[in-house]
């Protein structure tokens, strides 16, 4: 096997972190190996250094033994590197072929565009590579999957060899991620070397050839997948042993603090997307809602905050019915809510973490006599929930944009958490976070359900659904499927339901009794 | 030990970035401002071109006429704003040793009439500012000057009756509640119909000033057949520290103190931690339970009433009585002036004081230099683009980038 690509010593400081620290790596041809590594460990500098993005301080990047100067994007290119970024760079209302030879425009007399011939080239690499892309739809009918394939097409269309793909996974639903893993398997059989970044430690196992470890900008090592297990890898990764399963005692739920009945929401777009949803959850229970992404699941948590009205129905808290409340009113009944979108809803980038750790409570005291802010009282209780919630960061006066998902995540957790709250709505509480990071929320929120607090828990992670609840719903289509108990279902039965299926009396029974005997592996 | 360094290393960073963000490069933006102004002095002068004509004859020639003309604008420029140095020391040696005014207070009328020029763009640079703050483009401070104006002129004419502690406030209250009507409308407008605010301030500016045309032909004409308004009381005009013609008054230190006022409010209080938030991130804002509709009414509100009192300053402390063309572009100019002092009530300060020098003194420029007033709106405008594409001044004076987060100005349109 010869190296394709090799980085030695690579070392970029920024102010203040030293974001990476002498990496050095090896990508065989024909290979995939897997950059591994929590939020903020350096995956992603090193890639926008060898895509020429950054300059590194030290170090050097080799491409098939030669020393190679990579001053930005089009050397790399030229080189026959090729990034897929994690937020598609397409162009909605174009056309595949269109989005594709961006830059690059094929043309009959130096002039006219050769649409036809981008086209041609397109179909061919689709079918060479099984991609299964037709050139002539536009961007906004293709559903994510497809058009994360729109950009792997970007990339083959300019020649590259050496493939990096910068999360690909996080905004797939398991079919996509399957077929998307179907793609890199035939990428690698016709020569391509990829370099697949993440740190989702169960789609490493099943797709790399080896996988390369970072841990704070520092290589931890490089293993193959059959010499190692998850456990083994997260502890590579975090740097301690990690508590794969979340450790609960049975839930004891007492009186319903959030009664849905037959609620309709529509979407800011006016489509009916919760169409008819009833549930309750009660003190100190955790009610998970399961659902592949777009399943109304979103609408539904917006209603139940205040962020959009509901079109029918009816939503009680403690017994009282809410007629179209606003967010504050929800807010000051002492519910909690952690945003799905943690930097559209949850965060003010430019503003100080001290002023975000305040954003929902600023007007009340301590925090405010009359009108006016008490600085002092803000920044100190900034600099102790930054303390108490363990977020990395110099001090409480940066920006929220500075800091890693994980820390700003974090940072909403600890807000919410400060306050005296009776009702938890967490909406994809850990979506790309690292492993430490999930294991602090998760546990957090296991500890506010044991205080007494009633938790409804939103996501499309079926592994963070089993982890934390102890009455599954399953959404699909804007309805409830099916609301199980959580020791009586399986993950199987559960992804039944996500799939729109109903389980059969047998597949039922059948998944009691492997529920029975599973070893619960949360990775 | 590590985390130590770390820490003071980035402090120490943010620190200077904010520096260089907020101080150098506005001033370079000026400085480049007057070095094109400068240029374009030079070649449109008759003199100059000639002497280029000839620059393979007589280069020195060339580049002397260009100095000339250049220093001779810009030594207009200061002297009609600032005044003349050692004419000013020898006014106030002489007021120490004699007691005599007449000589200090004609030193002293330059600079003092610059401030006086200044004041109603320190009130309507706060409003488009204190707008930008919360993500919103008030291009109607110019129309709100004139509601403000003709609301306080009309105050201050029209009654009689009271002393002046009582008519001099309800005078200014008077400004800025016009003002602010005129600014909630577009306001409410954008709130409750999702109308864009920067078309409906503008179509509010055309109203307004057409209502001062109508006013002044009609309701608030003075006898006679100018269509000016009649003079105010006594009573309601902002006092005067000096005789006639320096005009200088309370008008510019009421300015500083609402200046230091709308910085208390904005960072100080839990309506300006809004406003803020509203301007930075509508949909973390609306998460946390504020109202961006009655943010944006009140904001709107906020900008009209000090873009009122703006006029009113105007016609309560220099003016008098209003006559058509009463603004100048005040309300226009403050747009730039606020982006050049950051949305920041102290950059607005310093802004305002730079333009009233500025506009000041380019009518001496005029008179003296026979440079045409415009090239005043020329520089003021280089400045503008300068502010407003940092690059250029960086790339030009070689500056290292240091990226921190820009104030949110305002966002596209159909937000």
């Amino acid at each position: 096997m010869t190296i394709i690509l090799e980085l030695r010593g690579i070392t970029k400081a920024f102010p203040g972190v030293l974001a990476n620290d002498h990496i050095d790596l090896q990508l065989e041809e024909g290979q995939i190996l897997a950059l591994l590594g929590e939020n903020g460990a350096g995956k992603t500098t090193l890639m926008n250094i060898l895509y020429g993005l950054y300059k590194p301080d030290e170090g050097e990047i080799l491409i098939r033994g030669q020393k190679a100067e990579i001053h930005g994007p089009n050397d790399a290119i030229a080189r026959g590197i090729g990034m897929v970024h994690q937020h598609f760079m397409l162009i909605p209302v174009m056309t595949v072929t269109e989005n594709v030879m961006l830059g690059v425009e094929p043309t009959r007399n130096g002039i006219i565009l050769d649409k036809s011939k981008a086209a041609a080239r397109i179909r061919e690499i689709s079918e060479q590579y099984g991609l299964e892309v037709d050139p002539d739809t536009y961007i906004k009918d293709l559903p994510v999957g497809i058009q994360q394939r729109v950009e792997i097409i970007k990339v083959l269309y300019r020649n590259a060899d050496i493939l990096v793909l910068d999360e690909p996974t996080a905004v797939l639903t398991p079919q996509e991620v399957e077929s998307l893993f179907k793609i890199l398997k035939t990428l690698i059989a016709r020569g391509k070397s990829i370099i697949f970044i993440t740190h989702k430690l169960k789609e490493v196992m099943e797709i790399a050839d080896r996988i390369t470890v970072l841990r704070l900008g520092r290589t931890v090592g490089t293993v193959l997948p059959n010499e190692v297990n998850p456990e083994k890898l997260a502890t590579m990764m975090v740097g301690h042993e990690v508590n794969l399963v979340v450790h609960k005692n049975p839930a004891q739920p007492k009186e319903v603090v959030l009664e849905v009945k037959d609620l309709y929401v529509r979407d800011e777009r006016k489509n009916l997307t919760v169409n008819g949803i009833s549930f309750e959850v009660r003190k100190g229970e955790v009610l998970g809602m399961a659902g592949v992404q777009g399943n109304g699941q979103t609408e539904l948590v917006y209603a139940l905050t205040g962020l959009l009205p509901f079109e029918k129905g009816e939503i009680r808290l403690f017994g009282k019915a809410l007629h179209q409340p606003t967010p504050r009113q929800i807010l000051e009944q002492g519910v909690a809510h952690i945003p799905e979108d943690r930097q559209k809803h949850g965060l003010i980038m430019n503003f100080p973490l001290y002023d975000n750790f305040v954003l929902c409570n600023y007007y009340l005291p301590p925090f405010a006599k009359g009108i006016e802010l008490q600085q002092s009282v803000i920044i100190a209780n900034g600099d102790n929930l930054i303390k108490q919630f363990d977020v990395r960061t110099p001090s409480s006066s940066v920006a929220a944009s500075t800091l890693s998902g994980g820390n700003q995540q974090k940072v909403i957790v600890g807000r919410e958490f400060s306050r005296p709250i009776q009702l938890l709505i967490a909406s994809q509480p850990t979506r790309g976070l690292d492993v430490g990071s999930i294991e602090y929320i998760h546990n957090r929120i296991i500890d506010k359900r044991d205080a007494g607090t009633a938790v409804l828990v939103v996501s499309s992670e079926l592994d963070e659904i089993m982890a934390l609840s102890d009455r599954i719903a399953v959404m699909y289509r804007g309805q409830i499927m099916e609301i199980v108990e959580a020791d009586k279902a399986s993950k199987e039965y559960v992804g039944l339901l996500m799939a729109g299926i109903h389980p059969t009396e047998a597949q039922k029974a059948a998944a009691e009794a492997e529920k029975a005997t599973e070893v619960e592996r949360v990775f | 030990m590590e985390d130590k360094v770390n820490k003071t290393d980035q402090t120490d960073g943010k620190r200077a970035s904010t520096l260089v963000n907020n101080v150098l490069l506005p001033a370079l933006a000026v400085f480049t401002g007057l070095l094109a102004g400068a240029v374009i002095i030079a070649i449109t002068n008759v003199a100059t071109l000639t002497a280029w004509s000839h620059f393979f004859q007589s280069p020195l020639n060339a580049l002397s006429a260009t100095w000339s003309a250049v220093a001779t604008a810009y030594g207009a420029l200061f002297l009609g704003a600032i005044g003349n140095p050692k004419e000013i020391v020898a006014a106030f040696q002489n007021y120490f040793a004699t007691g005599q005014t007449g000589q200090l207070y004609k030193a002293i009328y330059p600079f003092t009439e610059s401030l006086v020029t200044s004041t109603p763009y320190i009130f309507a640079g706060l409003s488009v500012a204190l707008g930008f703050r919360c993500g919103l483009f008030n291009i109607g401070a110019e129309g709100q000057f004139y509601v403000g104006a003709l609301g306080s002129c009309f105050i201050g004419y029209s009654i009689t009756t009271l002393p002046w502690f009582i008519h001099l406030p309800l005078a200014l209250l008077g400004g800025a509640l016009a003002g602010a009507i005129w600014g909630a409308i577009p306001g409410y407008l954008k709130a409750k119909f999702g109308a864009h605010e920067v078309v409906n301030t503008i179509m509010m500016n055309y109203i307004a000033i057409l209502l001062t045309d109508w006013l002044l032909e009609g309701p608030m004409k003075a006898s006679g057949y100018r269509p000016v308004t009649p003079t105010i009381q006594t009573t309601a005009q902002l006092p005067r520290f000096f005789p006639a013609p320096l005009r200088f008054n309370w008008g510019f230190f009421l300015g500083l103190a609402v200046a230091a006022l709308v910085y208390w409010f904005l960072f100080k209080t839990t309506l300006g931690f809004e406003i803020r938030a509203v301007g930075s991130n509508p949909n973390a804002a609306k998460y946390a339970g504020m109202s961006i509709l009655k943010n944006f009414v009140l904001v709107m509100g906020l900008c009209g009433a000090l873009a009122g009192l703006a006029g009113a300053s105007e016609v309560l402390g220099a003016d008098l009585w209003i006559g058509q063309g009463f603004s100048a572009g005040y309300g226009f100019d403050s747009i730039a002036l606020a982006l050049l002092g950051n949305s920041h009530p102290v950059g607005v300060v310093l802004a305002a004081l730079l333009f009233g020098i500025l506009r000041f003194g380019a009518t001496s420029m005029q008179s003296l230099a026979g440079i045409p007033i415009d090239i005043i709106s020329v520089i003021q405008s280089l400045i503008i683009i300068f502010v407003a594409a940092p690059e250029i001044i960086r790339w030009l004076y070689r500056l290292r980038n240091i990226r921190v987060e820009r104030t949110v100005l305002t966002r596209g349109w159909g937000q």
